[in-house]
């Protein structure tokens, strides 16, 4: 994981799309995170691609609702690869409820399609702006949203809600 | 109708009317597990493919918000089926990064040989079962007699052919044995001829070549954006492998190179994992030389690592150390923090993004899994092929339903 | 699929023929874990196969579900599936699979198919009784026996 100094080509990038928010910069064991507020997101991504970030690695949530010391609901969390010279970097955003919405990066990197959806479909943040939008993993019909911590590990008693086929009918 | 036709910004949506739909379901042989594929064809042609996926989502993240970190990693084991290990080995590589544990040298070089022994695997069924799905049966049985030899090895290292849950946070389960290295360097002797007689069978076989040249092109912006690693990129012409450019266990001190082909198509990629099975050997070869002696376990300053089973069942500080690491409030803390760990699996880049608040257990563990990115492109690749190519594309992109749904 | 291949040969015991359409077949095994989602495509490739038919769970993840207690995964296909031969592990080696479809052989021999009427005898679900955990907390209770405090709810 390279270092990002302050005169690297990525906090330029972002301080000139974004001159006037201010960002919060932090690095965990050499990995590179900025924190960025739900409205700037969408600038803040295509500058980061146009300073060379070409890969979006992984576009995953977290639900802070049990997590100590937490001031959000949701976090979505943007992890973001430059394949030329393998520099990494974490990009944070905050949402809490009722406003889940938050603009597509599709347009920006064409993974960020199914990744959405799977984010839709575990904790149903809202992902205004995508081509094909509705769940990915789970039924259509479900209604929930699983990976949140106030659903419990074993279901409501969806996954034994079908009829039983016995010997006589089949 | 032909697909610049369809694709122009003035079609005419009635000319839609004449595409048929084909639903390749979730139980169907060549779709490798349960995955769903609606087509739209125009008689042979395929002009649209709507993947549904999904039939095997099995709450794997949220159970890693209630399995510590060694336990976790029986789960893991279970989501690329094909390669247990790398599973195991990616797992425990982003946790050991979050905690802050530097491994063993000897501990480096046995995961490394067995992350190696897995590419081989993993490759020997993607290439073997591409070819079965094609028709040539006889390649699938030659790939998978190699393979036996390879969970032989799994288990004499760790008592299961595979779903091992061998490796632990800070080493292994076992130590390996003198017999091990035996049999790890019997099978470097007898790989190459049982790889050339696979190959011979295909590589230059005309049917095949036919049925896969030119089919199912990856462009190499899309591998790109589309966030392809692994295989799938690199016969795209994306050069990059994270064994070379972000080393991590014992690959600084090994030489290798890294496959790489232009075509993008199904063949290309078919080659890069056949080139790929080579490089591996090498590798493996290279190691089981060099490798070293001394503790599998970490000890350090803290006591991180489980100790020795022996000694946990004869002395009484190996049982306390041990019921120091295993007991639910007694393990030693993380730091609260997120980290991401990334290793070359082979199906490209399997990464696990852990949250921690604290606890030896994760608070959210996110799997990045290669197979759900490469299966989105998919539609991209198979636009103007026939329906008979479904079944090669598929096949070359080797999509593991378990990873991609998890 | 080793089972299958070279070393394991399935087809020494006459199972030479692995056909992937149900209206052609005898037996479904079903090998790993069941979702919901992938339910009621399973019961309809149960109900596409014609009689005489008989049906193996294959793996702890079949069975009973297996270390996925969660959300998605059916606890054991006989809840919802009428199940022959069960076949533990995790994952069951070739050889165990081989051993269940022995023994699929002999129940067949004693129970016989000539006209499948034997079947309608039986109408109620083999599959076990749904377990009511509630029932045993309840019955812990009335013993005397404090259970702890869980960190998340099993009742759900």
């Amino acid at each position: 994981m390279t270092q990002i100094s302050s005169d690297s080509v990525y906090k330029q990038a972002i301080e000139k799309a974004l001159p006037s928010v201010a960002l919060r910069w932090s690095e965990f064991r050499g990995q590179h995170r900025i924190d960025v507020p739900a409205a700037n997101i969408a600038t803040a991504l295509t500058a980061l691609k146009e300073a060379g970030m070409d890969q979006l690695c992984d576009l995953t949530a977290v639900d802070l609702l049990e997590y100590p010391g937490a001031t959000d609901r949701f976090e979505v969390v943007y992890l973001l690869l430059n394949t030329s010279n393998s520099d990494r970097l974490t990009v944070r955003t905050y949402l809490n409820e009722p406003n889940l919405q938050i603009p597509s990066a599709h347009p920006i990197w064409i993974a960020a399609d199914w990744l959405e959806r799977e984010v839709y479909d575990m904790y149903g943040i809202v992902f205004t702006g995508h081509p094909n939008f509705k769940r990915l993993l789970l039924p259509d019909a479900f209604e929930s949203f699983p990976l949140r911590k106030d659903y419990p590990v074993k279901g409501r008693g969806e996954r034994h809600n079908f009829p039983i086929i016995t010997r006589a009918e089949s | 109708m032909p697909l610049e036709l369809m694709d122009s910004p003035n079609a005419d949506p009635n000319q839609r009317e004449g595409l048929w739909t084909l639903n390749f379901g979730p139980q169907h042989p060549a779709t490798h597990t349960t995955l769903r594929l609606v087509l739209q064809l125009d008689g042979e042609m395929v002009m649209d493919a709507e993947p549904d996926i999904g039939f095997l989502h099995s709450g794997f993240e949220k159970l890693a918000e209630v399995l510590d970190y060694n336990q976790y990693v029986t789960i893991v084991d279970r989501m690329n089926y094909i390669s247990p290990m790398a599973n195991e080995i990616a797992w425990h590589h982003a946790v050991e990064g979050l905690l802050g544990i530097e491994l063993t040298p000897r501990c480096k070089y046995i995961r490394t040989i067995f992350a190696e022994l897995m590419r081989i695997h993993d490759h020997l069924l993607c290439t073997g079962t591409c070819v079965l799905d094609l028709g040539g049966a006889t390649a699938f049985m030659y790939a998978f007699n190699e393979r036996e030899k390879i969970y032989e090895i799994c288990e004499r290292a760790s008592g299961q052919r595979f779903h091992t849950g061998y490796t632990r946070v800070g080493g292994l389960l076992y130590d390996v044995t003198d017999d091990w290295i035996a049999m790890v360097k019997d099978f470097c002797k007898t790989f190459p001829k049982a790889y050339r007689d696979f190959a011979g069978l295909v590589m230059k076989n005309r049917i095949f070549v036919e049925r896969t040249r030119g089919v199912g092109v990856l462009t190499k912006e899309d591998a790109i954006g589309g966030g392809a690693t692994g295989p799938v990129a690199r016969a795209s012409g994306v050069e990059r492998d994270l064994r070379r450019d972000e080393p991590y266990l014992a690959y600084d001190d090994l030489d290798f190179d890294v496959c790489c082909a232009t075509g993008g198509d199904c063949y290309a990629r078919f080659q890069v994992r056949m080139m790929e099975m080579l490089e591996s050997l090498k590798i493996i070869e290279q190691a089981i030389d060099k490798l070293p002696s001394g503790p599998v376990f970490v000890s350090g300053t803290g006591k991180e690592g489980l100790p020795d089973k022996s000694e946990v069942y004869r002395s009484i500080e190996g049982l306390i150390h041990h019921f120091e690491n295993i007991m639910p409030n007694r393990q030693m803390p993380s730091p609260k923090e997120s980290y991401y760990g990334a290793t070359e699996s082979p199906n490209g880049e399997l990464g696990y993004y852990i949250v921690s608040d604290g606890d030896f257990k994760a608070y959210r563990a996110r799997t990045r899994p290669p197979s759900l990115l490469h299966f989105s492109l998919f539609s991209r690749m198979i636009r103007g092929c026939m329906l008979s190519d479904v079944a090669a594309v598929l096949g070359s992109i080797n999509i593991i339903a378990a990873e991609l749904d998890r | 699929m080793s089972t299958a291949a070279s070393r394991h040969d399935l087809s020494r015991f006459g199972s030479e023929v692995m056909r992937f359409t149900p209206r052609q077949c005898d037996l479904m095994i079903v090998a790993g874990r069941v979702v919901m989602k992938m339910i009621p495509v399973l019961q309809r490739i149960w109900m596409q196969m014609p009689e005489p038919k008989w049906c193996i769970s294959m793996g702890a993840c079949a069975c009973s579900g297996g270390v996925f207690d969660t959300y998605a995964v059916v606890q054991g296909i006989d809840r919802f599936i009428p199940v022959d031969v069960y076949v533990p592990g995790c994952p069951p080696r070739p050889e165990q699979l081989i051993r269940a479809i022995m023994d699929l052989q002999d129940k067949i021999k004693k129970t016989g198919t000539y006209n499948a009427r034997e079947f309608q005898l039986r109408i109620l679900p083999d599959g076990p009784k749904r377990f009511d955990e509630d029932e045993l907390i309840r019955i812990r209770e009335r013993n005397g026996l404090k259970l702890e405090e869980h960190k998340y709810d099993p009742i759900h």
